[in-house]
């Protein structure tokens, strides 16, 4: 092995272990091809979903219509990003980086309406 | 000792010595990555990243409308409901169909089936196009109802409704106004949403021609995927844009 100079028995041993430069991931041996059956059925799921939305839309929830609204539109939202988006068949790195993603906008809406709702605090 | 450099694996592309230097299997694997699996991997790592960009720029016109729906609520719900539930949900199908068409498309490239692969995405343009054509329509009649925000946008129908045969109640002129705001945020969000469908259906012509070349069909799924990853998002930013323009109050109380 034309390994580089620092590189000796141990070493070698260590690529086992850490893989940093992420070759040997096992991850990278089950590479899942998403069946059409399944798809089928995202596709049902997300057409009923859409059914759902608009019959809910005429029944008088109160304050509750917006939040089954969007209670569909997140589950929907999943489905595809799941298996259509293949992310549950992703390596940790990519659910990592979608979950992060979310995460990181959920923060900055939160914080964005905590300044909003307060600066007026009181005088509603 | 946790040295990236020393613990990298050994480099057996070198391009110094030309008799080492081969194409592993496919003619699209890129020297600087070890593996085809590093390579697709990374790939959908950068694809992701973009697209997390992509859910901050629409999360942005979104939080706008969160706010504007609470501070000009009784507006929204007038405007709202000039909006056609029949196309606004017409439109949700055709675009999770078009979705439907895409994943089909990536699975067919996976299983190396070039007809297949070229008829999918055939289907996935063709709904993606039929979209944009509702779109249009809709478009257009709140152009010709002056319902587009600015100078010539006529608040008649939401200042005086029983005139026109509408259920609403009137609203004050100043309230009234406010439907502008809707409208904007309307064709604001809609209408990125719009470009969004209209760059993916100029991509989905490119791949088409490269798919009808045989280019993914041996092996090679990147493009396609990846480009599958870009077409779900611009769908579920539209699974979000229906419920929230078109359903806000439609039970009357």
């Amino acid at each position: 092995m034309a390994a580089a100079p620092l590189a000796e028995g141990k070493e070698e041993n260590m690529t086992e272990f850490h893989d940093p430069s992420n070759v040997v991931n096992p991850e990278h041996a089950d590479h899942h091809i998403v069946t059409p059956a399944v798809y089928g059925m995202v596709f049902a799921a997300l057409l009923v979903g859409t059914a759902i939305t608009v019959g809910a839309a005429y029944v008088n929830l109160g304050i509750l219509n917006p939040v089954v609204a969007l209670a569909i539109a997140c589950t929907k939202a999943v489905i595809v990003i799941l298996f259509f988006m293949h992310v549950k068949y992703q390596s940790k790195l990519v659910k990592l980086t979608v979950i992060s993603g979310f995460f990181t906008f959920i923060v900055l809406i939160t914080m964005t309406l905590t300044d909003y709702i307060s600066r007026a605090w009181g005088l509603w | 000792m946790d040295n990236a450099i020393a613990a990298t694996h050994p480099h057996t592309h070198e391009t110094a010595v030309p008799a080492e230097h081969h194409h592993e299997a496919l003619p699209q694997h890129r020297h600087h990555f070890e593996t085809q699996e590093q390579q697709r991997e990374a790939g959908t790592f950068g694809m992701w990243l973009f697209l997390l960009t992509e859910i901050m720029f629409f999360g942005g016109l979104f939080f706008a409308y969160l706010l504007y729906r609470n501070w000009y609520n009784e507006a929204f719900v007038v405007s709202s409901n000039q909006l056609s539930i029949p196309l606004g949900a017409a439109n949700t199908a055709i675009l999770i169909t078009s979705g439907f068409f895409m994943a089909l498309a990536v699975w067919a490239a996976e299983v190396r089936k070039k007809t297949l692969l070229v008829i999918f995405l055939v289907l996935t343009t063709v709904f993606g196009v039929a979209f944009l054509g509702i779109k249009y329509v809709e478009y257009h009649e709140k152009w010709e109802k002056h319902h587009i925000p600015g100078a010539n946008f006529d608040v008649r129908e939401f200042v005086n409704p029983h005139a026109y045969g509408l259920k609403e109640k009137p609203l004050a002129p100043d309230m009234a106004q406010k439907t502008q705001v809707f409208f904007f945020l309307y064709f604001a969000m809609t209408g990125m949403h719009a470009l969004h469908m209209i760059i993916g259906v100029g991509l989905l012509i490119w791949l088409l021609w490269r798919a009808n070349r045989g280019e993914f069909s041996s092996g090679y799924v990147a493009p396609i995927e990846n480009f599958g990853l870009y077409w779900h998002f611009v769908d579920i930013v539209w699974l979000f844009l229906f419920p929230l323009l078109y359903l806000i109050n439609r039970h009357p109380v």
